[in-house]
């Protein structure tokens, strides 16, 4: 079956408002948030049931074609990147939020609900959900899902798998499974920790259970300003020390600082080398106290100026810069390339200093923006993407700052995902015994690999022989994948 | 093909040393299946060569940590060899600074957690028997009152190396604590009971252990009063580490044991809301400093840990607590049984103790708490049960449509049904 047929075969089932064909409208969803990659899909179909989910499932493993599920194509690992001869399965009509149970904590959601409903939905009761990236205006529960998105605030309580207690999953042959629910500890395997977090690649999820934590009584929020980034990272090192957790510890340096200011002018004092945001939630006679030893341990680092916020108006100022670091790169720079790797938090000072030398080196800008309290860094590789190779060298540069985060025990993403964007990493982080390991794991939900293929691994394998599939499998037809 | 274990023996020998293979002895044997060897190796590197050759020999393999736990599950189709995990016991990599430590599978909880207490940490888990292994407390999921605050072992798992059926030596996760890169296989392995493959190091994030703590006791008639209690605990802005129930008497009052940790100002004002918020529940009290231990100890104690009774996990959304905790205090009323409660009360988890003289009900009890529990999406665990009864009992119980995906897991990470056979859910 040719897509123009299968294109019709599912208008006659789901509407043809559900099924897009046209060139021109399929453009739309050529990437996500990186868009240096970019893939025109054959088709887009957008369902509002998981009934439908199914039923375009089921459609494209009788024809052999792959597909791709998308929420708000805000990922920056290219996780939502169209097959050029596959189907994108668009969740962002399924965005209703199902049920609020506040006596269990708990919020279910359809996947295309965006992030920070879940909070605007329960904060008048004096709940909120805490996993909070940046994007949260805009992306979508079920990519926070599929990506394991962290946040600000994730050092105390946690990224999205500590807070999802229960899934609705299509998976990839188009059968339909509950797991988990309000109820802990189900018996079996937890496929909920493994569905999350595996980039759409094992199955499209349709409903989520989400865990909801009431308000801290106090939340105090301090900016410390520091010559270098070497004492604010010796305050994060003294914090952690004296037992404290903070709700967040977020740090910029100087190139970030200057972006920052210039894009949403959050005040921030224009001279510092480095900036450090701390924050601390819990009951009152607690924070209080605490409180007052990090303000005294960023004074004993050298802070030259600490400010802490007086009202929530302030906190969201001081916030606001951070969380629009990203965006706010884009005023100093007209391109850049984010990086997302991770490392113990020890070795932050030799880390920024390496990264530093390499970008002397390399004549490339690097600004440094990073989730402090769990070695998290976010270096944004700044280019002209005008100049010629200035792009290659760019992505050079960041690969080579991957390798410095693994000399360092570390990761090459700690919530954005491998995707397509760093696939071709993986196995300097991974032995091949690792990887061969972990498709296991994706023969188990997907032999016929037609969910999300090509994404995660740099040589994704089939399943060996899959009964019924005798031809050339589509995906080794296009060039992902060999059979081994 | 199937060779007997003594074939083996010399070949174990060979991979771990004369010393570290012994026949096993009635002791060993898991549910009254009696393994042949006990194989103890001192490496990872030998744990892989250990099972490729018992998976070359077709002998079903049962790892074991401590022992602690092996009542769990139901008895195994077939055991030839146990591997032990006694000689992994050290502490690989630990660093203060980042919060983070890399053990052997083999090492105790209680053993690790003196080693991180010199530098004022914890691991943030407390299952009843701090001899547990890691390995073992992994591959079960034991848990906790601690749970309330800390999460379960998938919360705190960061990095793990397995070791497959086939001797694959498998790492995923890190040393680091915020880290997607690749499938999450530490949650995977996490209360998969041995069954995909032999845990042989894990890395956990830690937490500061706390200054100060205090416990709020209150005595509560009712399990209602129980339920209300818990219910203004979790709608108030407090944060306690631990909130259980006891109920050893059908007839008589339960307490509920409320545990704040912290700083001493701290967890001074929340001891005293809690005594505001407990009022119109029941009669509260903070006990001296002095007996905050002793009472600490009896909360770590649930059901499953005395002699002689059987025990059950019973799983629901937390604010049921008072539905199911009268519905089972009701029911052994009404039968004239003696039961024993305690929950980990605002997380949904309770365990039951029944008396093995009491053990001709379990079956009828078991079907109606699944029925009543099923309604709630809940589940019945038999932790425990004389070995008579637990096959009638269905230990792990409905598990639900996503049956067929476990077992294309179990068939994909050990084909041959070498790891523990027939012990976890719909037969796995
Ligand atoms: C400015 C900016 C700031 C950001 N800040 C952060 C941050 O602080 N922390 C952070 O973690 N991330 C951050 N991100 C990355 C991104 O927002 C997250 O990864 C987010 O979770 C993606 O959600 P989405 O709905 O846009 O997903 P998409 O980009 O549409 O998809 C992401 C992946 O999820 C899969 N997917 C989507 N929906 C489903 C579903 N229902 N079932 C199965 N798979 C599905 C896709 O196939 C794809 O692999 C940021 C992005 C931007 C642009």
């Amino acid at each position: 079956m040719d897509v123009a047929q299968l294109a019709q075969q599912l208008r006659s089932i789901l509407g043809s408002r559900a099924v897009i064909s046209e060139r021109e409208q399929l453009r739309t969803y050529e990437c996500d948030g990186l868009t240096g990659y970019r893939v025109v899909p054959s088709l887009v179909v957008l369902p509002e049931t998981a009934e439908q989910v199914q039923t375009v499932v089921r459609l494209c493993n009788q024809h052999s074609i792959p597909f791709v599920a998308r929420g708000s194509g805000t990922g920056l690992s290219g996780g939502a990147l169209p097959i050029e001869q596959g189907v994108l399965i668009v969740l962002t009509r399924m965005r209703r939020i199902l049920e609020v149970d506040l006596p269990n904590q708990r919020v279910v959601v359809e996947p295309g609900v965006i992030n920070l409903w879940v909070t605007q939905e329960v904060a008048s009761a004096g709940y909120y959900y805490a996993p909070d990236p940046s994007s949260q205006l805009v992306c979508s529960i079920g990519g926070n899902v599929a990506e394991n998105s962290g946040g600000a605030h994730c050092l105390k309580y946690g990224f999205t798998t500590n807070h999802v207690t229960g899934l609705e999953v299509v998976l990839p042959d188009g059968e339909l499974i509950q797991l988990g629910g309000k109820a802990p500890d189900a018996p079996g395997y937890d496929l909920i920790g493994t569905i999350v977090g595996s980039e759409g690649t094992l199955g499209i999820v349709t409903k989520i259970t989400l865990k909801v934590l009431r308000k801290p009584e106090t939340v105090r929020t301090l900016l410390a300003a520091y010559p270098t980034t070497d004492e604010a990272g010796a305050t994060v090192s003294d914090i952690i020390a004296a037992g404290i957790v903070p709700a967040a510890a977020e740090m910029m340096d100087a190139l970030a600082i200057e972006a920052a200011e210039a894009a949403v002018h959050a005040g921030y004092p224009g001279d510092a080398g480095a900036l450090l945001i701390v924050e601390l939630d819990g009951p009152a006679a607690e924070v209080e106290h605490q409180f007052e030893r990090v303000v005294a341990m960023c004074r004993q680092n050298g802070a030259t100026q600490i400010r802490i916020a007086a009202d929530d108006e302030e906190r969201v100022l001081m916030w606001k810069g951070r969380k629009s670091a990203f965006a706010a790169v884009g005023r100093i720079s007209p391109d850049y390339y984010v990086q997302d790797g991770v490392i113990p938090r020890t070795e932050l000072p030799e880390v920024l200093r390496k990264i530093a030398t390499l970008g002397v080196e390399r004549g490339v800008r690097v600004a440094n923006v990073f989730h402090a309290g769990d070695g998290n860094l976010h270096p944004l590789v700044l280019y002209d993407g005008e100049e010629e190779g200035a792009a290659e060298r760019a992505e050079r540069a960041a690969g080579e700052i991957l390798d410095i985060c693994l000399e360092h025990g570390g990761s090459i993403t700690g919530e954005h995902g491998v995707g397509e964007d760093k696939k071709k990493y993986m196995p300097r982080m991974f032995t091949e015994d690792d990887l061969r390991t972990m498709q296991l794991l994706r023969c188990a939900f997907d032999p016929a690999g037609l969910c999300n293929p090509g994404k995660i691994f740099p040589t994704p394998r089939l399943c060996g022989e899959v009964p019924g599939h005798h031809r050339t499998h589509p995906v080794e037809a296009a060039g992902l994948a060999d059979r081994f | 093909m199937r060779a007997t274990p003594q074939v083996g023996t010399e070949g174990f020998q060979r991979i771990v040393g004369l010393e570290h293979v012994r026949a096993a002895t009635p002791e060993d044997a898991i549910h009254g299946v009696q393994p042949a060897l006990v194989v103890a190796p001192g490496s990872v590197g030998e744990i892989s060569a250990v099972l490729k050759l018992a998976s070359e020999l077709g002998l079903a393999v049962a790892p074991r940590g401590a022992g602690t736990h092996l009542h769990l599950g139901a008895p195994p189709e077939r055991l030839d060899v146990i591997v032990s995990t006694r000689h992994l016991e050290r502490v690989l990599e630990y660093n203060p600074g980042d919060l983070v430590v890399k053990v052997e599978a083999g090492v105790p909880l209680g053993a690790l957690q003196e080693v991180l207490a010199v530098s004022g940490q914890m691991l943030a888990l407390d299952p009843p028997d701090g001899r547990a292994t890691l390995g073992g407390i992994i591959a079960t999921d034991a848990s906790g009152p601690l749970r309330l605050r800390y999460g379960t072992v998938r919360d705190l798992l960061i990095g793990v190396t397995v070791v497959l059926a086939d001797g694959t030596i498998a790492r995923a996760g890190g040393k680091v604590v915020k880290n997607v890169a690749g499938y999450d296989l530490a949650k995977l392995f996490t209360g998969a009971l041995g069954t995909l493959g032999v845990i042989a190091e894990a890395t956990f994030r830690l937490h500061p252990l706390p200054d100060a703590t205090r416990t709020v006791v209150v005595q509560v008639d009712t399990p209602g009063d129980a339920g209300r209690l818990v219910a203004d605990l979790a709608a108030s802005t407090l944060m306690p580490s631990a909130a259980e129930l006891r109920w050893d008497d059908p007839a008589g009052p339960g307490q509920v044991l409320v545990v704040f940790e912290g700083i001493a100002p701290g967890v001074e004002a929340q001891a005293a809301t809690l005594l505001e918020i407990a009022h119109p529940h029941g009669t509260a009290h903070i006990p001296d400093a002095g007996r905050e231990q002793a009472l600490w100890d009896q909360l770590r104690l649930p059901a499953d840990f005395r002699e002689g009774e059987a025990c059950f996990k019973l799983s629901y959304p937390s604010a049921d607590l008072e539905i199911v905790i009268s519905a089972v205090l009701e029911e052994a009323q009404r039968r004239k049984i003696l039961v024993r409660c305690s929950a980990h009360a605002a997380t949904g988890v309770a365990y039951v103790g029944i008396r093995e003289q009491d053990s001709v009900a379990l079956p009828e009890l078991v079907d109606a708490w699944r029925a009543m529990l099923a309604v709630h999406d809940g589940s019945v665990v038999v932790l425990r049960a004389p070995a008579d009864v637990k096959p009638a009992l269905q230990v792990w119980g409905p598990t639900g449509d996503a049956l067929a995906l476990m077992r294309r897991l179990k068939q994909q990470f050990d084909p041959g049904r070498m790891l523990n056979p027939g012990r976890f859910v719909g037969g796995i």
